[in-house]
């Protein structure tokens, strides 16, 4: 699909964003889909610009990645909010814009008389959608919060770790409380337009990270919800009520993969054994009569079997066991590969940068290079989402410099 | 009641797990019909969860799966045998007035059941397909097959998860379900969103790893652009702040079993309020780049205040000084216990034909004029048969026992 310069779902679309942390990753899904997205900042450049890493590790205001990263795709226009003029001329450009987006602090727009409240009265199609710790109402709204502490309040910690529960869980990388919530606000924006092409009414949306974070823990929510059973974190697998057995193995490598469900029919003991006959492992797994019996299944194995019967125990216990041996005993990528040609669903557990080396990511069309005419040279960047050939998500441009479209603001007046 | 956000979407639906029946979860709660098209003779089972724990008591069987009801609330069910040509026929009237056909199948099993996207533009040829699954349908994986942790694990989001010499402790639950079922929500309605203005239909390719490699961030051009990866000595340590440098900035242990707080100073004034607090007095600290140089040692001395106190107490006296501060909620904590969650109304309670009233996950959007509303629970097999394939299809009561007796539906 590289090369696709149809227009996106969104073109024509105007949003306004206030830049923020949180909302920042918002803006950008929403530039993806192709609306104009002008990210609103101080004279001085919004703080995130002094976020690392760094082109070249010297910090600038235009040289933070977090920035280059978060804002691509969009438009800067400068404006000091603290000013009435400019105040005034933020209230201009919201009455061209289709989405308000924001995460300012609940109650700070309303102070300065230019929140949704104020700026419906003129424009009732708006729709203003804010993206705050824990939404506007509540009686937590006024918390001091960062990405760690919605992870932390939200669920997400709590079921992420180690099975030595005398280190602390895990906080995942990637400011993904700051992402979940901003996932939230887009599919908040794309409803509400949906919604006025029906009614030709705006509204405003109160997206909470804490709710966010709050609703996207699988188990860690539902089996309390239903049966009243609080998960327990796991080395690398599921937080869960009964202790679950090991998915990892240490290839030759050096690389981690996640060894999947053990075998439980035939087919897969039979493909297994076969596996492990081509690499000349065989006479070495001590269990691999285990293994021929497993082949010769009429059934498959049932999870109640286990640990009740003893045949079927033994059986797939030597299945979880020589795919493990057979991990350990070739490179990550082999494994991969060898398993999944062979219809084992296995995982390869890749740092950030080996995704953007590999060759289905790159068939793809994923990473994709993005012109820095600036300074004379492309980097590559994370893709897209999904591929939709009439209305593509893609990356228009990059980042801005600090006020690079503040023609748009002349144009107002 | 419902929802009127999108009440005037109606999807045929073929979703399943929660990697695709999230997506439409979204949409049934804003009002869409979403129409779940279910086999009558594997009694649903293409999606598991129709039978698997949690459960609310000791029944059991495919009307009784926690995890089932959570993630179809507000849908339609449908069963139609599409073994059979009569079921197919139903099937095809059903696309003919519908706005989108979704499925979360292993690539390729829709075409196989005599429905691949040729076929769904001759039944109507503005309709959008939104196909999901782990690798897409291009690529040379498009035939591998996933869930939640192998999406994480190939995608790179496990890898960002864990401690330096660790292995990585990834995620403890299917975070890219979660977020699959999500993107396919954001790539139905820009399709949707695209159909409504230039009045073309389309197949978007939904490909969960894709999905979950927009989510790494800003350590994608920190390789890209400075040659820097995160498989490297000393990384990844996700519990400390990579981008923006931040110290302090961890979990640390609080009194009580298994209990933590997590606490951050993203600035020197919210180290002078922690180091006030705490009675930290060593100059070493007073700028970031003193406290990054020395912090192991910073945090023990934060480890000492905290693990002798209460994670909320101490979470509260952190805030009450303006500092970024929680306690590590645990399930009770957030959902029994938060005066937050209660008052948003995030854990609504709906009703199921069978398990009765369930409480199920709320959604963290609050619409001023087309709210969510989630009330009925996930359909039991079959259960709106006579209101879809009657009320929509105008099929009789006559009929309808015929195709059942036929084991058609």
């Amino acid at each position: 699909m590289a090369g696709n310069d149809l227009p996106g779902a969104l073109e024509g679309t105007r949003v306004v964003e206030l830049a923020g942390e949180a909302s920042a990753f918002a803006g950008q899904m929403l530039a993806g889909m192709g609306a104009e997205v002008i990210v609103v900042e101080p004279p001085g450049g919004h703080h995130t610009r002094s976020f690392e890493p760094f082109l070249d590790n010297e910090p600038g205001l235009e040289r933070s990645l977090w920035w280059w990263h978060y804002n691509v795709s969009k438009l800067s226009v400068t404006l000091d909010m603290d000013d009435d003029a400019d105040r005034e001329r933020f209230c201009s450009l919201v009455g061209t814009a289709d989405v308000v987006l924001e995460s300012e602090r609940p109650g700070r727009l309303a102070d300065m008389g230019i929140d949704h409240d104020v700026l419906r009265a003129d424009h009732p199609e708006l729709i203003w959608v804010s993206l705050t710790p824990f939404g506007h109402s509540g009686p937590r709204s006024q918390e001091e919060s960062i990405d760690l502490t919605v992870l932390a309040a939200g669920g997400p910690v709590w079921n992420c770790g180690y099975d030595d529960h005398a280190i602390p869980p895990q906080r995942g990388g990637g400011n993904q409380g700051y992402q979940t919530g901003s996932i939230f606000a887009v599919l908040s924006a794309q409803t509400a337009l949906l919604a006025r092409d029906r009614t030709g009414h705006g509204q405003f949306v109160d997206v909470s990270l804490h709710a966010a974070a709050n609703v996207t823990t699988e188990f860690g929510s539902v089996q309390w919800l239903v049966a009243g059973a609080e998960v327990q974190r796991q080395t690398g697998r599921h937080a869960a009520v009964e202790p679950t057995t090991f998915t990892r193995a240490l290839s030759v490598d050096g690389i981690d993969v996640n060894t999947g469900f053990p075998p439980r029919s035939a087919r897969d003991f039979g493909v297994v054994l076969s596996w492990m006959e081509v690499l000349g492992l065989k006479d070495q797994f001590e269990e691999a009569f285990f293994l021929e019996m497993g082949a010769a299944l009429e059934e498959d194995l049932h999870l109640s079997q286990v640990g009740q019967d003893a045949e079927a125990t033994a059986i797939f216990g030597a299945g979880r066991e020589a795919v493990r041996f057979i991990a350990q005993n070739v490179t990550a990528y082999e494994f991969f590969i060898g398993a999944q040609e062979r219809g084992l669903a296995v995982g390869i557990i890749y740092s950030p940068e080996e995704v953007l080396a590999d060759p289905h990511f790159q068939e793809r069309g994923f990473p994709v290079e993005v012109e820095h005419e600036d300074l004379g040279r492309s980097f590559t960047y994370l893709g897209a989402p999904y591929i939709a050939p009439k209305s593509p998500y893609r990356i228009r441009h990059r980042a801005p410099h600090v006020g690079e479209h503040n023609h748009i603001l002349e144009a107002l007046s | 009641m419902k929802s009127e956000a999108l009440s005037h979407i109606r999807i045929c639906d073929f979703t399943g797990q929660l990697a695709g029946a999230g997506a439409t979860r979204w949409m049934a709660a804003f009002g869409a019909e979403v129409i779940r098209i279910e086999d009558p003779v594997r009694l649903g089972k293409w999606d598991v969860l129709r039978g698997t724990s949690p459960f609310v008591d000791e029944r059991r069987g495919h009307e009784f799966g926690g995890c089932f009801n959570n993630h179809n609330v507000e849908k339609l069910g449908v069963t139609l045998n599409l073994r059979t040509e009569r079921g197919k026929e139903l099937l095809t009237e059903i696309i003919a007035v519908s706005d989108a056909v979704t499925e979360n199948f292993a690539a390729g099993v829709l075409e196989r059941l005599g429905f691949g996207y040729d076929r769904l533009k001759k039944i109507k040829p503005d309709i959008l397909y939104v196909s999901n699954c782990g690798f897409g349908h291009v690529g040379p994986y498009r035939k591998y097959k996933t869930w939640g942790p192998i999406v994480q694990a190939c995608c790179g989001l496990t890898f960002t998860s864990g401690l330096p010499d660790m292995p990585s402790a990834g995620w403890g639950y299917s975070y890219m379900d979660h977020h699959g079922g999500n993107f396919m929500a954001m790539a139905i309605m820009a399709g949707l969103i695209h159909r409504n203005r230039t009045g073309e239909g389309q197949w978007i390719d939904m490909s969960c790893t894709d999905a979950g490699a927009t989510m790494l961030g800003p350590v994608a051009l920190d390789y890209t652009v400075n040659g820097r990866p995160l498989r490297r000595d000393g990384m990844p340590y996700s519990n400390r702040s990579q981008f923006p440098a931040m110290a302090p900035h961890g979990i640390y242990e609080a009194d009580g079993h298994d209990a933590w707080l997590a606490l951050a100073a993203r600035d020197d004034r919210d180290w002078q309020a922690i180091a006030g607090l705490m009675d930290i007095d060593d100059r070493r600290y007073d700028d970031l780049p003193g406290r990054l140089a020395h912090e192991d040692e910073l945090d023990d001395a934060v480890r000492a205040w905290t693990s002798a106190r209460d994670r909320f107490k101490a979470a509260a006296e952190l805030q009450a000084s303006g500092v970024p501060a929680a306690g590590v909620a645990k399930p009770v904590d957030r959902i029994d216990n938060d005066p937050n969650t209660e008052a948003w109304g995030l854990w609504p309670t709906v009703t199921h034909g069978e398990m009765g009233r369930v409480r199920v996950d709320g959604i963290p959007a609050h619409f001023s004029e087309t709210d969510w509303v989630l009330g009925q629970g996930g359909p039991l097999l079959g259960q709106h048969n006579r209101q879809v394939l009657g009320g929509l299809l105008g099929l009789s009561d006559g009929e309808l026992a015929d195709l059942a007796a036929e084991g058609v539906i």
